[in-house]
């Protein structure tokens, strides 16, 4: 038969199904094959919270987004194209995010009357029957019975056959959009190399798919997405929270130091600990703890010991951690705190992504407590930022909290990597009984002109030395209530969190000139969505720029310069104006919000919308 | 880190610092010290390979007064700083100090998680049946009616008992001492330095401010003899002024009699080794105010030899290195699938 191939630079399907249909390992599968094929990608996994929801529920539709492109993007997407929809539930939750034109691939089976109840659609109303998707193209396939047809001599029964329904609809997809199958071939004969007989249904059903497309005369048109027109050199997929644990291994080895990472499990940080527990080869220690703060504390004593002590959870985990953080300030050791943020406040929204803890990590202690704030941008800059907030902390004896999100941790996106030759050492501050001692005494206190003290560790000849958590006097590192002492200690380790601001880069314009009408000045995850955005009104003829704010606390030196060249600052966040309270309190600013708090990252679209009508003012 | 070995003997005196200890006069901490730097001494330890973490307390003020080297933390978490302390520095010497309020209550989850890891951390429990530090409030430990700050008309609070929270945790050394016996002490402390694993010692210690006199009974020439029961590796339970009391079991009842009534194979013989028996030692817990009580145990109840947690976590990164060999950064980063643009 004959089908025509036509060409799209830009494709984003949205996998979506029970939590049980396997919907995530189809998105993946088909990232990872985008990858290989030269695609740029980014994706954004969306699941519910429960492990396994009603079945057929709109509650437990969980959905993996999945763009790539024969051209740069930088996030997963506004509108979707095709929707793969394995029952009623799916299509309900996900059919506001398919644009006008765009393709259903629904399973039909998915639609029986008990799905369409389930899902809470009028038992007389099947979407697939009545005329409301007229709008859309409607591709039906009875996936269960066509699954259970292929594997009807596999000797396998009903339920693992059915478990193999998401390899047919990928199989169908490999075929629309013109993919080879050998990545997710090889894929699952590893998976399931100890269980031939899975392994085979697997590939049986998943090579069915593609035949499908292949020899019904119904789909006529297969599209082509060339390859990105990438920077050259060499990539590879990495996911936020995988490029996390990367750059945590390799900062401690560039310290020339072991990592020991504590942390009690919690969505969306605990891919973090599995990424880590899993090389074990480079010396890494794992432990997880019995509770939030005892991953922390424990993390604290490894520090103290001379490791990288590193511990992560995500905003109530880092409510509990508070105390101990204190304690860190006050003992003025590495530490490096991660939170991957989820909406909150209590429990919240734990798969849902938010920016709302920056307040809690900038003020959230006790006491005057500074530490230093970093977040990355991106699922690959995890890499680059875990690293730079690895070598803050142990260069400036000093806590460092991390902000990441949910929607970075998860997402995934293609990754020039680097060298490990490229990056450079880090340098901690260790003591050493032939400089420092005084007299024969030692003064755990005393500080270099970065007013950083130097790192004295168990095992160290004659350096012996108490720490705590009370105030300590400035000259012998002693306890010490004398009102003078304390105030000047307050002072000194806010000071010495302010003196990174000269070693750190000074903030940059992302995109654009560097003044102009309107600066939209974001900080993590908006990253993506505000520099397509920013492209895109760039090239409607508008004076917009982009800056992107990696370092939090303190800020780069020349922040407010940079604010000043323009008419006006918009700040995106996923929060209620958290940035933006403290830009305008610190620098004096009348910078705008712009705030979402919906569980959900911004589109493009929406931040391209606030910005014109900022600029007809 | 450091491996030399000071050739010249250590005494009590070079393990202390050049700060005014600052607990209240009288009270039993002082004794604790005390006999720490004693002991320490004579097990002829380098001072920069020892570390003591302390919490929150009276007690945890411990740390200030040992050169060597130590933190003294947050309320309830020392246990949990030293786990991660000794994961990382398998080779260091590690203590901590901790009292009934910061390892029962507020600490009381990382205490039981650290007994059945067993890390090789020895915990010093300073039990006074009171919060000292915050003037005057009832603890876990306190016998149910005391009367405190906090309970005018009586606690209401049925008391923890240490031990057997010990014993029911699976730790693998687990003893009782009290700061009035200098010479029980420092062979206990002794011994839980030498036992390879996480060591609970429990020092029933004097408040002499807000809860004077609560192991009085225990304590006092006139009574100490009647209530107490040292435990001794291999022998006989008896006690008594003349040793003319011993402990039978009746099944596993335990039960006084009198040495001259019974034969000598009729007495219950301390096992450390044994857990059933164990579990009964520490249940030995009456109100010594009872009548016919029985009398409190003293010394090693129970000792085992499990895995060490740091050291098992050892073994699985040697073993990756084995299996996969010595990680390679750039192995690392780029991972399985890689592709090229050109």
């Amino acid at each position: 038969m004959s089908s025509v191939t036509e060409k799209k630079e830009d494709v984003i399907i949205l996998f979506a199904g029970d939590s049980g249909d396997g919907m995530q390992l189809s998105g993946s599968l088909f990232t990872s094959t985008s990858a290989l094929h030269g695609n740029d990608i980014s994706t954004f996994p969306n699941f519910p919270a429960e492990i396994r929801a009603p079945q057929g529920t709109v509650a437990g539709v969980s959905g993996f987004k999945l763009r790539f492109a024969s051209m740069d993007i930088f996030t997963p997407g506004d509108e979707v194209e095709v929707l793969v929809a394995m029952n009623a539930a799916a299509l309900k939750a996900n059919l506001d995010q398919l644009k006008v034109g765009g393709t259903i691939i629904a399973n039909t089976d998915g639609f029986d009357k008990k799905n369409l109840r389930l899902a809470k659609y009028d038992e007389e109303a099947n979407p697939l029957l009545d005329s409301s998707l007229d709008k859309y193209r409607v591709i039906e396939m009875d996936v269960t019975k066509m699954t259970r047809q292929a594997l009807v001599d596999s000797g396998l029964g009903t339920k693992e056959i059915d478990r193999c329904k998401n390899m047919y609809v990928l199989g169908f997809l490999y075929w629309m959009y013109n993919r080879s199958l050998d990545s997710t071939q090889t894929f699952i004969q590893e998976k399931f190399a100890k269980k031939p007989e899975i392994r085979d249904a697997n590939i049986k059903v998943l090579k069915a798919g593609y035949y499908f497309g292949d020899t019904n005369e119904t789909f006529t048109t297969r599209y082509d997405v060339k390859s990105a027109n990438l920077p050259a050199g060499r990539y590879r997929s990495i996911m936020g929270n995988q490029a996390t644990a990367l750059g945590l291994i390799v900062a401690a080895k560039k310290a020339g130091l072991d990592l020991f990472y504590g942390s009690y499990p919690i969505t969306p940080a605990s891919d973090i600990l599995h990424e880590l527990a899993r090389h074990k080869n480079y010396g890494v220690k794992t432990f997880q703890a019995e509770d939030e703060i005892a991953a922390i504390c424990a993390s604290i004593g490894a520090s103290y010991g001379g490791s990288l002590g590193v511990t992560a959870s995500s905003g109530p985990g880092i409510a509990l951690k508070g105390e101990a953080i204190g304690l860190a300030v006050m003992l003025e050791i590495p530490l490096l705190v991660i939170n991957v943020q989820r909406g909150g406040p209590s429990t919240g929204l734990p798969t849902k992504t938010e920016q709302s803890d920056l307040m809690q990590a900038i003020h959230g202690r006790n006491g005057e407590a500074p530490v230093v704030v970093l977040a990355p941008h991106s699922p690959s800059d995890c890499f680059d930022t875990a690293i730079e907030a690895a070598r803050i902390s142990l260069e400036h004896m000093v806590p460092v909290m991390y902000l990441s999100d949910g929607f970075i941790a998860n997402g995934s996106e293609p990754w020039r990597f680097p060298k490990a030759e490229e990056i450079e050492a880090i340098k901690p501050r260790f003591a050493d009984a032939e400089k420092d001692l005084d007299d024969g005494v030692y003064y755990p206190y005393r500080r270099d002109e970065d007013l950083v003290r130097a790192w004295a560790v168990p095992g160290m000849k004659d350096l012996q030395h108490r720490v705590g958590g009370l105030e300590k006097d400035f000259e012998t590192g002693n306890v010490s209530y004398d009102p003078e002492n304390h105030e000047c200690m307050v002072k000194v380790r806010r000071a010495k969190v302010e003196k990174i601001a000269d070693h750190i880069p000074l903030q940059s314009i992302e995109q654009g000139e560097e003044r102009g009408d309107l600066l939209i000045l974001g900080w993590g995850s908006t990253y993506g969505a505000i520099r397509t955005a920013v492209r895109d009104l760039i090239a409607e003829g508008h004076q917009v720029s982009h800056a992107h704010v990696r370092y939090l606390s303190p800020f780069p030196k020349n922040l407010a310069e940079v604010m000043s060249n323009f008419r006006q600052v918009l700040i995106p966040e996923i929060n209620d104006g958290q940035l933006v309270n403290l830009i305008n309190a610190e620098f004096d600013q009348r910078a705008i919000p712009m705030n979402k708090i919906k569980g959900l990252p911004f589109t493009a679209r929406e931040i391209g919308e606030r910005a014109k009508e900022m600029l007809v003012k | 880190m450091s491996t030399t070995v000071d050739t010249q003997q250590l005494t009590a005196k070079d393990l202390a610092t050049d700060q005014d200890v600052r607990w209240c006069p009288g009270c039993g901490d002082y004794s604790i010290l005390k006999q720490m730097q004693s002991t320490l001494a004579e097990a002829g330890i380098n001072k920069e390979d020892t570390v003591f973490v302390s919490g929150i307390g009276c007690s945890s003020r411990f740390p200030y007064y040992m050169d060597t080297y130590g933190i003294h933390s947050i309320h309830g978490r020392a246990t949990a700083i030293a786990s991660g302390l000794k994961a990382t520095r398998p080779e260091l010497s590690v203590w901590v100090i901790t009292g009934d309020g910061d390892a029962l209550s507020i600490g009381g989850n990382h205490l039981i998680h650290s007994l059945r890891r067993n890390f090789d951390v020895n915990i010093l429990l300073f039990n006074n049946e009171i919060y000292g530090l915050t003037k005057g409030q009832y603890s876990p430990t306190s016998p149910k009616g005391q009367v405190t700050k906090s309970t005018p008309m009586g606690s209401l609070d049925h008391p923890f008992n240490p031990l057997a929270l010990a014993m029911g945790a699976d730790a693998t050394f687990i003893a009782r001492s009290m700061d009035r016996d200098p010479k029980h002490m420092r062979a206990v402390l002794q011994a839980a330095d030498g036992h390879k694993g996480t060591s609970l010692i429990e020092v029933y210690q004097n408040c002499n401010v807000f809860n004077d006199g609560a192991f009085e009974i225990f304590t006092d020439k006139g009574t100490k003899a009647q209530h107490t029961l040292f435990l001794e590796e291999g022998q006989p339970l008896i006690f008594g002024a003349e040793n003319e009391f011993g402990i039978r079991l009746n099944g596993m009842k335990p039960e006084v009699v009198n040495v001259a009534d019974v034969s000598a194979e009729d007495l219950w013989i301390h096992d450390s080794k044994n857990m059933g028996k164990a579990m009964l030692l520490t249940r030995m817990f009456d109100d010594p105010r009872k009548e016919n009580g029985l009398p409190r145990p003293f010394g090693i109840f129970y000792q085992e030899d499990r895995y060490r947690y740091e050291e098992v976590l050892q073994e699985q990164i040697d073993h990756a290195v084995e299996v996969k060999g010595e990680g390679d950064l750039d192995k690392l980063i780029q991972g399985t699938s890689v592709w090229e643009v050109v």
